[in-house]
C-alpha cells in the first residue's frame, strides 16, 4: 500500500481538429466494413456456438413460442387473404380465356415458391426482428448484457444462437400453414366468385406442385429465417445511445432485414430455378 | 496466485476511443483483502478501469492482471471463466428485467450448473444478508432503487467471489440509503475478506469504508479506534483525473493534501 501519495498535473485540453473530406470518406469506408465483419462474426457464432456446450434449450423453446407461436394469427390471417387476392387477380384473366380451372395450378406455385416464404419472412421480420432487436438492445443500454458477460455468459450463446435456432425452426413451419391457408384462402375466393368447384381447385393445387417447387419455397425460408434473427441480434447488441437507440436499432432491423428478405429472394429464386432445370 | 502478489494489478494501461485517450497509462494494484476507492469526476474513466478489470474491455496497450493472470491478451472463452471469480456491482443493478429476485441471484449458480438443492438456501443465505429475503419473488420493477442495488450485491456475492467491483453503488440515492449500501459493502469486505475496487464520485463513501468496520460479534458497524484500524481491511485511494491517477494514498493523506483539486472532493 502506498504511504506517500503521488500527485500528477493534468493534461492540458486540445481542440479537436476538423476531419478533411477524404478522413470523412475513409471513416464511413472503415465503419461499414466493420460492420460488415462484426455482422459476420456474430452470424458465424451463432450458428458453430451448436457444436459445443453450453446450449440453451429452454431459453430456444421459449424463442421459439414467441417467435413460432406468436407470429401465427397474423401469418393465418394474411396467408388466408393474400391466397384470397391472388384467386380473385388472376381469376378474372383466366376467365377471359376460359381457363379459369387454371387459377388453383397459378395460386399453389406462386404461395408455394414465392408468395408464401417471402410474405411470411416480411410478416415474422416486421414482428419479430424489431422484437429481437428492442429486446437485446434494452439489456444492452441496462448494462444486462454486461451483467451477463460479467456472470461469465456468454451473450453470443445465450441470446444469439437460441433466437437464430428458434427463428430456423419456426419460419419453414410457418410458411407451410401460411401457404396451406393461403390455398385454403384461394379455395373459398374461387368457389365464391369463380365458381370452380372446390375439389377441382385444390386438386390442380397439389397436382402441379413437384418436388422442385417444395425444395425452392423450403430453401428460401431457411435463409429468410436466418437473416431474420441475425439482423434482430446485430442491430439489438450494437445498440449506441440509450432508448433513443433502441428505437434507431429496432426501425434498422426491420429495414435492413426486409431489404435483405427481398435482395436475397432475386437470387434464390434465380439459383432455384437453375438447380431445378439441372437436377429435378 | 502467488503469495504477496497483487489481486488486481494495472501497468500503463491505455485506453481510447473514437472521442480520444480516455485512459492514459493507468498504473496500480490493489492487494488482497484491499478496498481501492476509485475517486473522480464523472467521465475520468473510472466505471472504464473496473471493466477492463473485469475483463469487459481490452486496453489498446498496458497489462492488467488479475489473480496472477494476464488478462488484456487472453481470448473471451477463457474471460469467461476468469469473470466467475469476479462480482460486478453495476451502477443501475443491471438486473435482469424478466427474471425474479431469485432467480436473478441463483442465475450464476444456474450457469455453473448447481444442484438445485443447494441454490434454493444460498439465494436466501444471500437474499437475507443483504436483508431483502421477503423479495424473492418480486420482479426488479418493483423494486425501489435502493433494493435494487442491493439485489445486485447479492448477485455478486452468491458465488463467494473474491474480487468484487462496485461501480458507483451509491449513485443517485438518497443519502440513508447510500448508507445501508455502504454498509453492506463493509460487511461484504469484513466477513468474507473480499477485494475490492469501488468507483464513486462520493468521497464520504470512501472514508465510511476506511475508518468503519464491521464486528461480527455484536453484528453491528462500528467507527475504527487508532488501534483497531491497524488490524482492520486496508483502504486507499486513487483519484483520477483527465485518464490518469492525480492522486493515490491512504485516506489520512488525502484528507492532509494541500491540493486545491484534492480540495473541492473535501467540501
Amino acid at each position: 500500500m502506498a504511504d506517500t501519495p503521488i500527485q500528477a498535473a493534468p493534461h492540458e485540453a486540445r481542440a479537436p481538429e476538423v476531419p478533411s473530406v477524404a478522413e470523412v470518406l475513409q471513416d464511413l469506408a472503415k465503419t461499414s466494413i466493420l460492420k460488415v465483419q462484426n455482422y459476420s462474426k456474430l452470424s458465424y457464432h451463432s450458428i458453430t456456438n451448436l457444436a459445443t456446450g453450453p446450449r440453451y434449450a429452454q431459453d430456444t423453446l421459449d424463442q421459439m413460442d414467441d417467435i413460432g407461436v406468436g407470429s401465427l394469427p397474423i401469418v393465418l390471417l394474411s396467408g388466408f387473404f393474400i391466397g384470397a387476392v391472388m384467386v380473385l387477380q388472376t381469376g378474372t384473366q383466366f376467365e377471359r380465356f376460359g381457363q379459369a380451372s387454371l387459377t388453383g395450378d397459378i395460386v399453389s406455385l406462386a404461395l408455394v415458391r414465392e408468395l408464401g416464404p417471402s410474405i411470411t419472412g416480411l410478416l415474422v421480420a416486421g414482428r419479430c426482428s424489431s422484437g429481437i432487436a428492442s429486446e437485446l438492445g434494452s439489456m444492452v443500454v441496462t448494462e444486462q448484457v454486461d451483467a451477463m458477460r460479467a456472470m461469465g455468459t456468454d451473450p453470443s450463446r445465450k441470446l444469439v444462437t437460441p433466437r437464430v435456432l428458434a427463428t430456423l425452426i419456426t419460419l419453414p413451419l410457418l410458411t407451410t400453414i401460411s401457404v396451406f391457408v393461403g390455398l385454403l384462402g384461394g379455395m373459398v375466393a374461387s368457389v365464391l366468385s369463380l365458381r370452380i368447384n372446390a375439389t377441382t381447385f385444390w386438386e390442380r393445387a397439389i397436382k402441379i406442385l413437384e418436388f422442385s417447387d417444395i425444395m425452392q419455397g423450403f430453401s428460401k425460408t431457411v435463409v429468410f429465417a436466418f437473416l431474420i434473427a441475425t439482423v434482430g441480434c446485430y442491430q439489438g447488441l450494437n445498440v449506441r445511445g440509450g432508448t433513443q437507440g433502441v428505437g434507431r436499432a429496432t426501425t434498422q432491423a426491420v429495414v435492413v432485414a426486409s431489404v435483405l428478405i427481398i435482395i436475397s429472394d432475386t437470387f434464390l429464386t434465380k439459383v432455384a430455378l437453375y438447380l431445378a432445370d439441372k437436377f429435378f | 496466485m502467488a503469495t504477496g502478489q497483487p489481486s488486481i494489478e494495472f501497468k500503463d494501461v491505455r485506453l481510447g476511443f473514437s472521442e480520444g485517450e480516455i485512459l492514459r497509462g493507468v498504473t496500480f494494484s490493489a492487494q488482497e483483502r484491499e478496498t481501492v476507492i476509485l475517486l473522480g469526476e464523472t467521465g475520468t474513466g473510472k466505471t472504464l478501469l473496473l471493466k477492463l478489470a473485469s475483463g469487459l474491455l481490452r486496453p489498446d496497450s498496458g497489462s492488467i492482471r488479475v489473480l496472477g493472470k494476464n488478462i488484456s491478451g487472453i481470448p473471451e472463452s477463457e474471460l469467461l471463466e476468469m469473470r466467475r471469480q469476479i462480482g460486478f456491482v453495476f451502477q443501475e443493478g443491471a438486473l435482469f428485467d424478466s427474471l425474479t429476485v431469485g432467480e436473478n441471484v441463483a442465475y450464476r449458480l444456474r450457469e455453473d450448473a448447481v444442484d438445485e438443492v443447494e441454490i434454493e438456501p444460498r439465494i436466501k443465505e444471500v437474499l437475507r444478508f443483504v436483508e431483502l429475503a421477503h423479495t424473492t419473488d418480486l420482479l426488479p420493477s418493483e423494486l425501489s432503487g435502493g433494493m435494487r442495488r442491493r439485489v445486485a450485491i447479492a448477485r455478486a456475492l452468491v458465488s463467494r467471489p473474491p474480487i468484487v467491483l462496485y461501480d458507483s453503488p451509491t449513485a443517485g440515492l438518497d443519502p440513508i440509503t447510500s448508507q445501508a449500501i455502504i454498509s453492506l459493502i463493509l460487511r461484504l469486505r469484513d466477513v468474507y475478506g473480499v477485494t475490492a475496487l469501488l468507483a464513486t464520485h462520493r468521497l464520504q463513501d470512501g472514508f465510511a469504508l476506511a475508518n468503519f468496520h464491521f464486528d461480527p460479534q455484536s453484528r453491528k458497524v462500528r467507527r475504527d479506534s487508532s488501534l483497531e484500524l491497524s488490524h482492520a481491511a486496508p483502504t486507499r485511494f486513487l483519484v483520477l483525473r483527465a485518464g490518469e491517477i492525480y492522486f493515490e494514498g491512504t485516506p489520512d493523506a488525502l484528507m492532509k493534501s494541500p491540493d486545491p483539486y484534492l480540495q473541492r472532493f473535501l467540501i
